[in-house]
């Protein structure tokens, strides 16, 4: 176990940024990074509703886009998704997931617009 | 039954010469990408109640509506108590990353202590919008919302049971390659569960309120 502790210990000093070596290991800048801009990207829709900056279909494109940006900022600087091994099945489980959410999310929207009729 | 997890694991890193390391590291990968599987699996539960939250969207059955009754600055004290979280959570991994275990149980421990001031304000805010005249009955509105954020709520409330038992098994057994698998996927699932508060803030609240 000492042996397995001492390994780590100099895997993360030998590799800083671009270690990918084994599981997502990632370094305090990367945690940093990824927190200062969760930050950024709450702040603005905030900013936005508060005041009353945007109206309308503009304030919620600006608000969902953020959003999803802080999604892909965390997917990175948090959970490692650029570290992962080639054959990416953690990528590839992600997109047909993500592909599933839309189809359920914009299909019951779509159908139930139009619902209204009936 | 975690505990007899750790020994047969232990046993079977040990007993093989050959490719131990490998074998063992290549279970461990394994095990993280099942786990990774059930976030997916989990996002598309979320996906299916922010589904329905969209479509009753509006259907308060003229009883309270989500802008007179949603006060911001509880929500807004959760959004950033969860993302604080959330990065405590990862500093807990670069913790361990350095063989610090008493660092690792620390940010564990003020990790949970922000999840559970985040779960104590979301139960505070339901009792507040029951006594408001929104229950979960009320409409179908409200049904819609009780469910979807008391969902993401249970999610945080398990994982702060779970990261309760992880602290107490790495006093125990310390950090090795099996609690390390462990502290991962708990950050894992820690970081989702910020990423779905995310939705829930800016889809439930944001629009609600705006």
């Amino acid at each position: 176990m000492a042996q397995h502790s001492a390994q780590d210990t100099h895997d993360s000093h030998g590799g800083h940024d671009t270690h990918g070596s084994h599981e997502g290991h990632g370094s305090l800048k990367s945690y940093v990074i990824g927190f200062l801009l969760s930050l950024v990207l709450t702040a603005i829709p905030l900013y936005i509703v508060l005041n009353d900056v945007l109206e309308g279909s503009a304030a919620n494109v600006v608000l969902l886009g953020s959003a999803v940006l802080q999604f892909v900022v965390q997917l990175f600087y948090f959970m490692h998704l650029k570290e992962e091994g080639k054959p990416r099945y953690n990528l590839m489980v992600l997109i047909l997931g993500l592909f599933i959410v839309m189809t359920i999310v914009g299909g019951s929207v779509w159908i139930m617009t139009y619902n209204k009729v009936g | 039954m975690a505990q007899s997890g750790n020994h047969s694991i232990a046993n079977s890193s040990h007993g093989h010469g050959h490719a131990h390391d490998d074998g063992h590291h290549d279970l461990e990968a394994l095990r993280m990408m099942g786990f990774w599987i059930f976030l997916i699996t989990d996002c598309i539960l979320f996906g299916t109640l922010f589904a329905t939250y969209v479509v009753l969207n509006g259907n308060t059955a003229g009883g309270p509506t989500p802008s007179e009754l949603f006060e911001m600055p509880g929500v807004i004290a959760e959004t950033f108590i969860l993302l604080t979280s959330s990065f405590t959570s990862g500093l807990a991994v670069l913790c361990m990353n350095r063989g610090d275990r008493k660092g690792l149980i620390i940010w564990l421990a003020i990790t949970a202590l922000l999840g559970a001031s985040f779960v104590s304000l979301e139960v505070t805010e339901f009792v507040k919008l029951v006594h408001e005249g929104a229950a979960i009955s009320t409409s179908a509105y409200w049904s819609a919302f009780f469910t979807l954020v008391g969902t993401h709520g249970l999610h945080v409330s398990i994982g702060l049971v779970w990261m309760i038992s992880i602290m107490i098994q790495l006093g125990r057994h310390g950090i090795n390659s099996v609690t390390k698998r462990k502290v991962n996927i708990v950050s894992l699932y820690w970081h989702f569960l910020d990423v779905v508060w995310i939705f829930v803030f800016t889809i439930v609240y944001m629009m609600g309120v705006m």
